[in-house]
């Protein structure tokens, strides 16, 4: 559906996007996964039509983003990083506005933009000023709006980024259901490792160079398996290595690496040489692990909070495989 | 697939559409289209009356009514650039830009939306005609009606040529008035040009507003400066220049 070869970018000196090629399937969802600046707005422009490649070619549903702009623009839906709504408009005249642009025939208009409205549910709110809508809603609303002509592919670039955890759930639902329900090929561009960690396949990009590309399974399996953290204390290490357990520490907190498989084993030995376990966490690898692995930064950088914690533990698993 | 002809009278038609919808819903801007005319009327009518006392024949405030009238077409007109930076800065122009429509519509449909505005308002200018003792004859009105058509469109392409080349309002709102300014006082609107320095007078030549307020003050009032054929010759092919510019300045965005 998608097809991307030898695609390159440069903004004067600045080479945005530096040689990448990739595949997307029908049907399938796609997440590009990279901090800002790497090169994944500018990709997602290149393939709306929005802005010319330097080089490479980039076809979508077998049309050239070049030289058939026009017959690409009909076949794919998009939602953009940063608002795009006639805040002056009402909710359902925003949308009526793209049923016309998108030429969807006008006595189908009205049962479209009721079904879509009533999926995003906002079917309530459709007479109302966009202006007055929460950021939740207008995000919702352009979903709606995304999806209202059928594209077969839907680009959504950040979709969830600046809203509250509870919205990003909501939108991910209707999000899914597109894709359960219509079959479309979803193309998104994220920061979130979660969001990342359910698309079919994740091309991991950096420095306009994609890195790694493959199921989040699969890279999360090229990390080795979970690690079991706890405290040093009450002669926590010389009990391991009586059980010949290999570990490390670091800053008063002991690493054990579970090679494949489940941790049981390794805990129930602890449990029965009465290793402290009264403060323990199992992690398992994430696609942020699978990122500083490969480039050595992390994804984003984030204020000291409650998850400092988990966050050595990322460090400590980067440092030692 | 349709012909490109009929995509792009659909895309245009799809763009004006939501400009008329936005016009109505604003009514600051309808309000302003009975307060501008009325204000200048009185503060440039009244205030430069005694000076001016009669100019080529007619009342001071009757001379400067079709002034009066091209001011309203040449703000509005502008105005329809600032739509586009409006556009571009909350984001909605992506919306467009991305969709199944040609660039060109784009263009057309904005131009169209400008020029319809733009009539509204110098519409509503000419209600004041009766109340400042100007007479208009049918035959005077249906010319002026096209008149004002013209300016309008030229103007508008303007505005969208401009906006097509600066992305901000502040860049927009000076540029504009560096535009709007001798577009207005350099075109023979309030004051006759004859008597000005040469060099200005170069200005007020290349003015179009120059040849639309000509041709206006000589269907209200029967007086020209130029010829009818040369202020027509003139404004149009300016207006087409700027709508080929427009066109040309937008798709390269």
């Amino acid at each position: 559906m998608i097809q991307v070869e030898h695609l390159t970018k440069k903004f004067d000196d600045v080479v945005a996007v530096n040689d990448i090629s990739f595949t997307v399937k029908e049907g399938e969802s796609f997440g590009f996964l990279g901090p800002n600046g790497a090169g994944k707005t500018t990709t997602i422009r290149i393939l709306t039509t929005l802005l010319p490649p330097t080089s490479g070619k980039a076809r979508i549903a077998g049309l050239d983003v070049t030289k058939a702009s026009d017959r690409v623009r009909e076949k794919i839906g998009i939602i953009f990083q940063d608002p795009s709504l006639d805040e002056r408009l009402t909710a359902y005249e925003n949308l009526y506005f793209h049923a016309a642009l998108y030429r969807i025939p006008v006595r189908e208009i009205r049962a479209r933009i009721d079904k879509a409205l009533a999926m995003v549910e906002l079917s309530g709110s459709r007479h109302k000023i966009v202006k007055e809508f929460s950021g939740g809603m207008k995000r919702r609303l352009e979903i709606a709006r995304g999806f209202l002509h059928m594209p077969r592919v839907l680009f959504l670039d950040e979709p969830t980024i600046g809203l509250d955890p509870q919205t990003r759930k909501v939108i991910w639902e209707y999000i899914n259901e597109l894709k359960r329900d219509f079959g479309v090929t979803l193309f998104l561009t994220t920061h979130y490792m979660e969001e990342a960690d359910d698309s079919d396949r994740v091309g991991i990009i950096h420095q306009g160079t994609i890195i790694s590309l493959d199921s989040p399974e699969r890279l999360k399996r090229k990390m080795g398996g979970a690690q079991i953290v706890l405290l040093s204390r009450d002669d926590n290490e010389r009990k391991l290595k009586n059980l010949k357990i290999g570990f490390k520490t670091l800053n008063d907190h002991i690493y054990i690496g579970v090679a494949g498989g489940s941790p049981r084993d390794t805990l129930n030995r602890m449990l029965s040489s009465s290793v402290n376990l009264d403060e323990m966490i199992i992690t398992q690898p994430t696609l942020e692990d699978v990122f500083i692995k490969l480039t050595g930064s992390a994804i984003r950088e984030e204020a000291a909070g409650p998850m400092d914690h988990l966050r050595m533990v990322r460090r400590a698993r980067g440092k030692h495989r | 697939m349709m012909g490109f002809v009929r995509r792009f009278l659909y895309g245009s038609w799809i763009i004006w559409q939501r400009d008329m919808k936005r016009m109505l819903r604003d009514k600051h801007q309808f309000y302003g289209s009975f307060a501008r005319p009325v204000l200048w009327l009185v503060v440039l009518g009244m205030g430069l009356r005694p000076v001016f006392k009669e100019s080529g024949g007619v009342d001071y405030i009757q001379f400067i009514f079709p002034g009066i009238v091209a001011m309203s077409l040449i703000f509005s007109a502008m105005w329809s650039g600032m739509s586009i930076i409006w556009d571009r800065e909350f984001g909605f122009l992506k919306e467009i830009l991305v969709a199944p429509i040609p660039r060109t519509s784009i263009v057309a449909g904005k131009i169209m939306g400008g020029t319809t505005q733009a009539m509204v308002q110098g519409g509503i200018t000419l209600i004041f005609a009766p109340l400042i003792g100007v007479k208009i004859s049918l035959a005077g009105f249906v010319s002026l009606i096209g008149i004002m058509v013209i300016i309008s469109f030229t103007l508008s392409s303007m505005g969208i040529a401009l906006a097509s080349r600066i992305y901000s309002y502040e860049g927009f709102g000076t540029i504009s008035n560096f535009v709007i300014m001798p577009l207005f006082f350099l075109s023979g609107a309030v004051y006759p040009v004859q008597t000005l320095p040469s060099w200005l007078k170069v200005i007020v030549s290349l003015n179009p507003v120059t040849y639309g307020v000509d041709l206006m003050r000589g269907a209200v009032l029967g007086v020209f400066q130029f010829s009818i054929v040369e202020d027509l010759i003139y404004i149009t092919a300016f207006g087409i220049i700027m709508g080929m510019l427009a066109v040309v300045l937008f798709r390269r965005y």
